[in-house]
């Protein structure tokens, strides 16, 4: 490796889940709260500890339950005192605040972090569905687009299904790929789901129940779309040298990629298939010795099938347009595969806890707590991965030995 | 066309993007190019992205374009296009990656094929031209 690289001085000592559903109806204060708490709670950490806050998106009120809460709301609400925060949207993905965390206690503006990212967009949607999250409140009213979506709003083009149904049908042209074949990604996060008490979706599906789902945005069907749920999920990210506080031992962050190389734009971006994971990853694997083939389980975000896809070429699992064969036929990516996938069910089935979930799971697999749906063989190492489109953020993981 | 329009949500109107948005009332598609080094600038910003000069002027291109990708959207996410329709990316040959996410229109879907030769039409609402591509008559 030809950098030393300071992610290394960070860990992450604990892992907290408020309850998750398809629609809570509860504060989404007092879910991100939960969530915060028992992350502190299981570092073996008192809020007195905290020195630290990142999150993502900070306070929005349109989307519609897009965030649950702000950084100053948790600051304030559990009387945090800080040596340094940051909370935003314009980030290497979900996951770039926790990437923030680690470069922060690295640079010793804190010691322990807290991180967190909560949604209710379930219960934001309640029984108005998805108008009640679409700009302008669903058309009328003289609203005009701006900002980005200017270039997509005007063209009835108003959601994310669509600019990701984009990008795989150009994947599927260039490289031959199927529906048969992005199900599996369906299909995988369903099986995992089953075993995940929080997971939204549980009931057993196959390819034909896959195939026969209606069709959102070529080749994009129901099922390659995830869940609008409620919940919040909190991470804390520790100064390596605490390691002797803890309740148990962390997990090491090995190596971080936040790289973009490409337009930060869902249409002008180079090469639409590969988007911006491509960099992130390949960044990331820039700053350490390990190799994809050292990876014992994989958490890759998957907002929408094809963006784990995406996932999968970027960080080498498979060639490039390679992943319609990886994945065919779903051994491979299965629990007890070679490469366990999602193993909590993903957004897809376990609800969209928007790019937190993963990096959660992936943790709670290598501290080898993941209870039922516990990948066998003591996984050593991990990644997780959130965004997709111009978003992209990666972590490398490894249990403490 | 219809005379029946879609309902749309149309753009903010600003002095930055206004040429693009209202070439159509000429049948024009304009981008922003560079004074000093022809670049065309999309979307439209007040310096260009290679050289950095502040020397711009809205440009008329050809209109045609090559179908870059596209899909076919089934969900009614909010009033607009007679469902199905097809929201597409158009690459226009001008300027290599320089892309457009519109619709195509005037074309059986099953009739679509990427790498396929496009051309612009207009969808005039308000005072807004909307750029849609068609199927390029040869």
């Amino acid at each position: 490796m030809s950098i030393e690289t300071i992610e290394r001085s960070a860990v992450i000592s604990g892992a907290g889940q408020s309850d998750v559903g398809r629609r809570l109806f509860r504060d989404p204060l007092e879910l991100t709260l939960d969530a915060c708490l028992a992350a502190i709670t299981d570092a073996g950490l008192t809020t007195a500890d905290i020195d630290g806050i990142a999150t993502y998106p900070g306070p929005m009120t349109q989307p519609a339950g897009f965030s649950g809460a702000g950084l100053v709301d948790v600051q304030d609400a559990l009387r945090l005192e800080l040596g340094w925060y940051t909370g935003g949207i314009e980030l290497p993905g979900q996951l770039g605040s926790v990437i923030d965390a680690c470069l922060a206690v690295a640079a010793r503006l804190a010691t322990h972090v807290l991180c967190f990212r909560s949604v209710y967009e379930g219960s934001a949607q309640g029984s108005k569905g998805r108008k009640a999250v679409m700009p302008g409140g669903g058309g009328g009213g003289g609203f005009r687009a701006s900002g980005f979506m200017e270039w997509t709003l005007p063209f009835a083009a108003p959601s994310a299904a669509n600019w990701i149904a984009l990008m795989a049908q150009r994947h599927f042209h260039e490289f031959g790929t199927t529906r048969e074949q992005l199900g599996q990604i369906a299909l995988n996060a369903r099986a995992n789901a089953a075993l995940n008490p929080k997971a939204i979706y549980t009931d057993p599906m196959t390819l034909d129940d896959y195939l026969a789902a209606r069709l959102v945005s070529t080749p994009l069907g129901l099922y390659d779309c995830d869940v609008p749920c409620d919940g919040g999920t909190a991470l804390i990210v520790s100064h390596v040298d605490t390691t002797p506080d803890l309740r148990r031992p962390p997990i090491r962050v090995e190596a971080v990629g936040t790289a973009i190389r490409g337009r930060p734009s869902w249409d002008q971006f180079d090469d639409l298939t590969t988007m911006a994971c491509r960099d992130a990853a390949a960044q990331m694997w820039e700053r350490t010795d390990l190799t994809p083939a050292d990876v014992d389980l994989a958490e890759l975000y998957d907002g929408f099938s094809f963006i784990t896809m995406a996932w999968l070429e970027a960080m080498g699992f498979c060639g490039r347009g390679e992943s319609g064969p990886f994945v065919e036929g779903g051994r491979r990516i299965a629990r007890d595969g070679e490469l366990p996938l999602n193993t909590h069910g993903g957004q897809l089935s376990a609800g969209r806890l928007h790019g937190y979930g993963f990096l959660h799971e992936a943790c709670v697999q290598l501290w080898g707590e993941a209870g039922a749906r516990q990948v066998e063989g003591n996984p050593e190492v991990g990644v997780a991965a959130a965004g997709g489109g111009p978003l992209a953020g990666s972590l490398l993981l490894t249990r403490t030995r | 066309m219809s005379d029946e329009l879609p309902f749309r949500i149309l753009p903010e109107l600003t002095d930055r993007n206004r040429h693009f948005w209202t070439g159509g009332e000429h049948g024009e598609l304009r981008f922003l190019q560079c004074d000093d080094c022809a670049y065309l600038i999309h979307p439209p910003v007040p310096i260009c992205p290679r050289c950095h000069s502040k020397a711009q002027h809205a440009e008329v291109v050809s209109g045609r374009a090559t179908l870059h990708t596209y899909t076919v959207n089934h969900q009614p996410w909010m009033p607009g296009p007679e469902l199905p329709y097809v929201v597409a990316i158009v690459e226009i040959p001008e300027q290599a990656g320089l892309r457009l996410t519109t619709n195509i229109v005037n074309c059986p879907i099953a009739e679509i094929e990427i790498g396929m030769g496009m051309q612009v039409t207009f969808e005039h609402h308000d005072d807004v031209w909307i750029p849609l591509f068609e199927p390029e008559r040869s």
